[in-house]
């Protein structure tokens, strides 16, 4: 495979990074201040789409930053995967920074400068995630965005999110540095690199237990991506302002121990390797598990922004499991989902806040009838809610039709009935929102009948991102044409 | 210059002793000239470490005398980075003490450099010195220096810290000196290579034996390794802060410098790791170091105390490199020496900063600090994180090297050891954090009330040494494989 | 047994070094008192001092002064003729170094006296927790 040496994978990450000091400086004018992070946000997009063409070409980009040992530097690779991702995020923080000035002027919040300056440093690092060369770098980025969420989690500075913040401590920062430091630290051992490969990076050191563990030790380090039973830190960092559990912990943060998974089971263990012991299976099942339980836990939450975090976890394994399906489709289907789900929930995140921002309510019991208060926003929230149950036309069924594609090509009849109750699932805990929102008595509703949308900050934001859901229906090509690219590297190389 | 060697020692001696002279004439005068004297003796040092980079070690005679007879200064790789260590910490601390002195020790602030200066010579030459008596009386010379200025600190405990670490310190420098005398009872000689030579081969003899065990317990209490490490908690807690950031990061890593010196250069690996066979054992004490230490600084209620507990389990993770018997370990605990003190010296400046503003540290008196001193704090963080090992601080990448030698060995405990030792650190700055950020000082609870706290921040120039310090932490990350490469690598070999 | 004897009259310095070590680390150790503890240091460095000193000794030997006259007459100088000057002079440093240490003790014990009011150690200790 091509490899193009270039600058530009670095500038994508340093972007955001080097525009804190002008957020810091100008912290006593927000306009100056939000147009620094537009500026940052837009560069960082058009540096990405600029790497774009080059990766759909079948070539990769790489830099090499920092030599630290034989196997693994500092460095970066763009390829497919890392492509899809960074796209996805580097987009959908435009959108989000966006609404963030919608959101916490509207609620007059305090210190929106540290506020910025963190997303920033958090949106930096998740871009470096994305490009990361090898495990090591994956890992340093994976750090570094865990750090920088901390005081955007806890951002109220009450008792509240003191607590929620040290729950989100002690899984994240307890698990990666707990497991997979030396998990890592074991590959490296083994082998003597940690270099992401087409076929894994093991030929033969490994016997089928140690695999096992090291393999586990892997999925649940990397907490980020939810998988239960290290899953109770997304629901309680449901305590920080609506930006970032849209951002984050729809996007950002909880993609990033997705992506980090996915990484690891293709770049480090290899197709081929997790086949020949079938220990995809293995993966596949504590996924499935977490899917099922999380989506009926969500049917119980009446807040609403539980309710989505709950919902976003049985999704990532969604991601998981399609990867671990180890079938060509399947795994389109996972990495195809990080994308899909990632417009679509941000969507209904953004709702959550809006709907927040405009009335005070938080809970679900509380919005009988707000579809006549708020009608974009609730339209808007049901073209999320279809994009993630997968119905059509949103972005959503494309991938869940790859994944359940990728069942019946592994002839797994099992996890195909688990995508499929999950669907069922995820309908019954969206849609009675939707129908109560707008079908309802006039004695039952709980707002004067009169329209009176969230500032249009929040508002113009969520709409955009419900159309991109609505449209990746009809043009999932840039998204569909790299997961296929990504799998093709996977299973072929 | 042929004789930046010697101007390495003697800038500092000379210095000093003149800046005692002049608390007679002209008070003002003294610091300026115990600067220059350390500005020479950095700058010599940086110099002696190109040369031995390019082109060897340097052997130095002093006054012309030829060894064994004469002392000799020799001068590898190893002892150029430790100089450049020492010297460049010492003259960084006394531009940050410019301002903090006066405030705590008052009117004997002359003296004081004096003292601090004699300090220095000793610590300088005792990396330098490749004579095992000469070694011993510049120990002495160190340690009685820095009983005077453990008194010169917090005057109700500061003379009983002292004093308990007078009598755990004169132990220890006697069992050295007890060691010696056996050496030359055996070799008749005291230079380090001349003795070398003359014990190679006699492995079964009983007198280097005894000489080895006894010099190297001398060392460990005077390095404070557990179970020898109750003097440290005390001596650098209630020690005057301008000198705890000296002494905290240096004392202790120039005796690890030592032990490497004797076991590299005096007594060799094979007769270590072959005919006694003690690595076992060690690594096993070194185990139960690092843990205690970590569960010790649990423990404490005060700042500086619970960090002086960190050094003792830090010392641990030295020892345990040094003794993995194995190039791995021996390079992660050399690289271990270079950013320990980094990274203690950070620490310490910081809480320099603090005692500045708020004069006690008891982790209850930090509340609000981030708003009150936010670029303190900025500095603190790094060098916490650093301390518990998140990519890209150096601490990170000392401890990687640290556990890949020790699963080379087999060690699992080891590098168990210091994975639960992060955690233990993760928890114990984050402890900290959560006062400093979720307790505001006078505001109490009023969530309305989040107006921008008044900064009160150290001094500009305390503020730029400690920045500079906390960033050196992430340079000395990234360039972590060039230091290896050029400096630890090609001294093993 | 006798073998036991005669190897303890044989290199009886040693047995004195080391009883005398562990005579002062006792002090320092187990008394209560600061001014016991210091005056068992001192005795702890003085062993270390003996030991250096009987070291360099040679039966039958003088000290190790050259004369000029012995060189002029052609003498070749026999070193088993002098003691070993060396370790003498390596203790006079020594010396110096816990005559030091002893003085800069002495001194905090009395800075210590002057604060508390007493130098027994757990006095102090109770003192000190009280605070």
């Amino acid at each position: 495979m091509e490899t193009i040496i270039s600058i530009k994978p670095l500038l994508a990450v340093l972007v955001s990074l080097l525009v804190i000091p002008m957020l810091v400086s100008s912290s006593g004018k927000p306009n100056v201040r939000e147009s620094w992070t537009f500026m940052a946000g837009i560069i960082k997009f058009l540096l990405v789409v600029s790497m774009l063409p080059v990766i759909l070409s079948g070539k990769q980009i790489a830099l090499t930053l920092f030599k630290i040992a034989p196997g693994a530097d500092i460095a970066f690779r763009v390829d497919a995967l890392g492509m899809l991702f960074a796209l996805v995020a580097s987009s959908l923080y435009i959108i989000t920074s966006m609404y963030s000035i919608g959101y916490m002027r509207g609620l007059n919040e305090h210190g929106q400068t540290r506020f910025v300056s963190f997303f920033a440093l958090a949106i930096s690092a998740t871009i470096g995630a994305a490009f990361s060369a090898n495990l090591l770098t994956l890992y340093l980025f994976y750090e570094i965005l865990s750090l920088a969420t901390y005081p955007l989690v806890t951002h109220h500075q009450d008792a509240n999110s003191r607590i929620s913040g040290r729950k989100y401590l002690i899984f994240i920062l307890g698990t990666s540095i707990g497991l997979v430091l030396p998990a890592m630290i074991y590959c490296y051992h083994a082998t003597g690199t940690l270099e992401f490969a087409g076929g894994g990076i093991f030929s033969g050191q490994l016997s089928k237990p140690s695999a096992t563990v090291l393999l586990l030790m892997f999925v649940f380090g990397f907490a980020k991506a939810g998988i239960m039973p290290v899953h109770s830190w997304l629901p309680a960092a449901m305590v920080a302002p609506t930006p970032v559990s849209a951002l984050l912990h729809a996007v950002a943060v909880v993609k990033v121990g997705a992506f980090s998974i996915v990484r690891v089971i293709t770049g480090i263990f290899g197709v081929d390797f997790l086949l020949s012991f079938h220990l995809g299976a293995v993966v596949a099942a504590i996924a499935s598990v977490t899917i099922l339980v999380s989506s009926c836990i969500a049917l119980t939450q009446d807040e609403f922004k539980r309710r989505l975090a709950y919902s976003t976890i049985g999704q990532l394994s969604y991601i998981i499991l399609g990867v671990a399906l180890l079938s060509p489709k399947g795994m389109t289907g996972g990495i195809l989902h990080i994308a899909m789900h990632a417009f679509g929930k941000i969507t209904l995140f953004f709702c959550a806040g809006a709907i927040f921002v405009a009335t005070g309510k938080k809970y679900i019991s509380q919005m009988v009838g707000i579809g006549k208060r708020m009608p974009l926003t609730m339209i808007a929230f049901l073209i999320g809610a279809m994009s993630i149950i997968g119905l059509p036309p949103t972005g959503g069924f494309i991938s869940k039709w790859y994944l359940v594609l990728g069942t019946l090509e592994g002839d797994q009849m099992i996890m195909l009935f688990v995508l499929l109750s999950s669907s069922l699932l995820n309908a019954a805990y969206f849609m009675p929102i939707f129908y109560k929102a707008f079908f309802c008595t006039k004695e039952e509703s709980m707002f004067e009948d009169k329209i009176e949308e969230a500032p249009m900050m929040c508002v113009v934001p969520l709409l955009i991102t419900a159309l991109i859901s609505f449209a990746l229906f009809f043009f999932p090509q840039p998204f569909l044409d790299l997961a296929q690219l990504a799998v093709k590297g996977f299973i072929g190389g | 210059m042929e004789n930046y060697p010697a101007l390495i020692v003697v800038a500092p001696f000379v210095t000093g002793l003149l800046a005692g002279l002049f608390v007679w004439i002209e008070k003002r005068l003294s610091y300026p000239i115990v600067l220059a004297g350390l500005f020479i003796s950095s700058f010599s040092a940086v110099q002696v470490l190109i040369r031995v980079m390019e082109s060897g070690p340097i052997q130095y005679k002093m006054g012309g005398w030829s060894p064994p007879i004469g002392i000799e200064y020799r001068i590898d790789l190893l002892n150029a980075m430790v100089l450049c260590l020492v010297s460049g910490i010492a003259f960084l601390n006394l531009i940050a003490s410019y301002r903090s002195a006066e405030k705590e020790i008052g009117d004997r602030v002359s003296s004081y450099y004096t003292v601090y200066n004699l300090f220095l010579t000793g610590l300088l030459g005792v990396t330098i010195t490749g004579d095992l008596f000469n070694l011993y009386v510049l120990i002495e010379i160190t340690s009685l220096t820095s009983y005077a200025q453990v008194a010169m600190g917090d005057r109700d405990r500061g003379p009983l810290a002292s004093l308990n670490y007078i009598f755990i310190g004169v132990i220890g420098a006697s069992f050295y000196l007890l060691g010696v005398g056996y050496l030359y009872m055996y070799t008749g000689s005291l230079n380090m290579a001349d003795v070398a030579v003359l014990i190679k081969g006699s492995q079964g003899s009983s007198t280097v034996l005894v000489a080895f065990i006894l010099c190297i317990l001398g060392i460990w209490i005077k390095m404070a390794l557990f179970p020898f490490h109750v003097w440290l908690p005390n001596a650098y807690t209630y020690s005057p802060v301008i000198f705890a950031r000296v002494v905290a990061p240096l004392m202790t890593k120039v005796m690890v410098y030592i032990m490497l010196r004797l076991m590299i250069t005096v007594f060799g690996y094979d007769y270590i790791f072959n005919t006694l066979n003690l690595s076992d054992a060690v690594v096993w004490l070194a185990t139960i170091a690092v843990l205690a230490g970590g569960v010790m600084a649990l423990a404490q209620k005060n700042l500086k105390k619970m960090l002086t507990y960190i050094i003792v389990s830090e010392i641990g993770y030295m020892v345990g490199g040094a003794w993995m018997g194995n190039q791995l370990g021996m390079t992660g605990a050399i690289l271990h020496i270079l950013n320990d003190a980094l990274m203690t010296f950070a620490l310490f400046l910081a809480v320099g900063n603090m005692v500045y503003r708020i004069d006690r540290v008891d982790i209850t008196d930090l509340k609000g600090l981030f708003g009150k001193m936010p670029w303190t704090m900025a500095g603190f963080v790094l060098a916490a994180f650093s301390i518990v090992g998140v990519p890209p601080t150096c601490g990170f990448f000392s401890k990687w090297y640290l556990i890949l030698g020790a699963m080379e060995k087999g060690a699992y405990h080891f590098a168990a050891a210091l994975i639960i030792s992060s955690l233990i650190c993760a928890v114990l700055f984050f402890k900290v954090f959560e006062i400093c950020f979720f307790e505001s000082g006078s505001h109490g609870h009023d969530h309305s009330s989040h107006g921008p706290v008044a900064i009160e921040e150290a001094p500009v120039s305390m503020l730029i040494i400690s920045g500079l310090v906390s960033l050196s932490l992430i340079v000395a990350g990234f360039y972590s494989g060039a230091i290896v490469n050029t400096i630890i690598l090609p001294f093993l070999k | 047994m006798s073998d036991v004897l005669s190897l303890i009259i044989a290199k009886y310095n040693y047995w004195l070094y080391v009883i005398l070590m562990m005579i002062g680390l006792y002090g320092m150790i187990a008394k209560n008192n600061l001014i016991k503890k210091v005056v068992g240091m001192n005795i702890f460095q003085t062993a270390i001092i003996l030991f250096y000193v009987s070291i360099g000794y040679k039966t039958n030997a003088g000290i190790p002064i050259i004369t000029t006259a012995d060189t002029a007459h052609g003498v070749v100088v026999k070193a088993a003729d002098y003691i070993n000057p060396l370790t003498s002079c390596l203790m006079l440093t020594a010396i110096v170094v816990s005559v030091a240490t002893f003085g800069y003790a002495m001194a905090l014990a009395v800075r210590i006296y002057q604060r508390y009011q007493t130098l027994e150690e757990d006095e102090l200790r109770m003192r000190l927790s009280e605070e």
